[in-house]
């Protein structure tokens, strides 16, 4: 079962993803920003699926271990299609979206291929570690990414502010997600994880939901104005 | 190893994607020119609040009712302003140089809580007066 402290935050993050979700509809960008809505709606079915399983098989169940480790992957491919729609936005000028596609597909083979062999090849831990370890990788491989498309956007003097904040606000939530996914395996069986990690998954829904209420669709910022000191 | 070179560099690009983020919604509010009315309630009389006021001007936003649902930027830009503080703490024996960034940040700050405060009296008063027409 679930303490009170964890049904409250439950409850918040079901609640934010679900107000997000209807914000994006409202401002009509189901099909702009359709892997966005796709990945609210993931989120939605994966808290409702973990508190089936909590109820089911309880809190500290392997069934809801197995279950958390790999809905949260399945999470994360999801915000690598998100990526790759933020990708297609800052290059749709260059008409280089299948390459695009090309490229997100083979690094996330390959972060799983090498996620498994890192695993497989130490003796000492159970190939049933390797969930913790792919989480930890791919959302590494999406920081990296994140930055390599911030670096892009920085160079081609992107200026459009919804694009701008959907972007950083990614980068933010990836580069929390790695650290913290490191940090659970350097120090694992730690009560604070159990808060921590749902409490993070606020930030995307909150973000995007001030994003597409907030700014404009037309709205311009210079890049310039956020990375240089003080403009 | 790996999982400690790892939590080395998210930390990293973390405070630099946060920096950025919070920086973007201040430049984003930069556009917005404070009303005579706000000024006044704040205390407010140089072009631009100062750093001092940003206490202040939190505990107002917490007593003017949230009715644009603004409450995500409040907090965003407050935790930004906590973290340079703690920013400022560090750096002023270490590289003392960085202080006035850090401040100049800091009152960017203190701009989008006067900026919130502006909205949310103004929205307030027109709710009144449109209860009050009917």
């Amino acid at each position: 079962m679930l303490d009170p402290v964890n049904y409250a935050i439950w409850l918040a993050v079901l609640l934010v993803e679900i107000f997000s979700f209807v914000c994006l509809l409202r401002q009509k960008a189901f099909s702009k920003h359709f892997t966005l809505v796709f990945y609210l709606c993931a989120c939605v079915a994966t808290d409702i699926g973990s508190y089936s399983i909590i109820h089911a098989s309880g809190y500290e169940s392997d069934t809801y271990f197995y279950f958390y480790f790999y809905s949260q992957s399945l999470l994360t491919i999801c915000l690598y299609f998100v990526l790759m729609n933020l990708y297609s936005h800052v290059f749709s000028e260059m008409g280089v979206a299948k390459y695009i596609r090309a490229c997100a597909l083979l690094i996330l083979g390959g972060t799983a291929g090498i996620s498994y062999y890192l695993v497989a090849v130490s003796s000492n831990r159970m190939v049933t570690h390797f969930v913790a370890e792919l989480g930890q990788n791919l959302y590494f491989v999406g920081v990296v990414l994140t930055y390599l498309l911030w670096g892009a956007m920085a160079k081609l003097r992107e200026n459009r502010t919804r694009l701008l904040q959907l972007v950083l606000s990614m980068g933010v939530y990836v580069s929390l997600s790695a650290g913290s996914y490191a940090m659970n395996n350097l120090y694992p069986n730690h009560t604070f994880w159990q808060y921590f990690f749902p409490v993070t998954s606020i930030w995307l829904p909150l973000s995007w939901a001030y994003t597409f209420t907030k700014v404009p669709a037309d709205a311009q910022l210079a890049t310039a104005r956020v990375l240089a000191p003080n403009q | 190893m790996i999982a400690s070179l790892i939590c080395g560099i998210s930390s990293l690009t973390l405070l630099q994607f946060f920096v950025s983020y919070s920086r973007s919604i201040i430049a984003e509010s930069r556009g917005h020119k404070l009303s005579e009315q706000a000024r006044e309630i704040c205390g407010i009389t140089t072009s631009s609040p100062d750093v001092e006021h940003f206490g202040r001007l939190n505990q107002l936003i917490a007593l003017c009712p949230e009715v644009d649902d603004d409450g995500f930027k409040v907090r965003t830009v407050s935790m930004y302003f906590y973290l340079l503080g703690f920013a400022k703490t560090i750096m002023s024996w270490a590289f003392p140089a960085a202080n006035p960034w850090i401040e100049a940040e800091r009152g960017g700050c203190a701009y989008v809580a006067a900026v919130v405060l502006d909205r949310r009296i103004a929205r307030n008063r027109m709710i009144v007066a449109d209860l009050a027409s009917h």
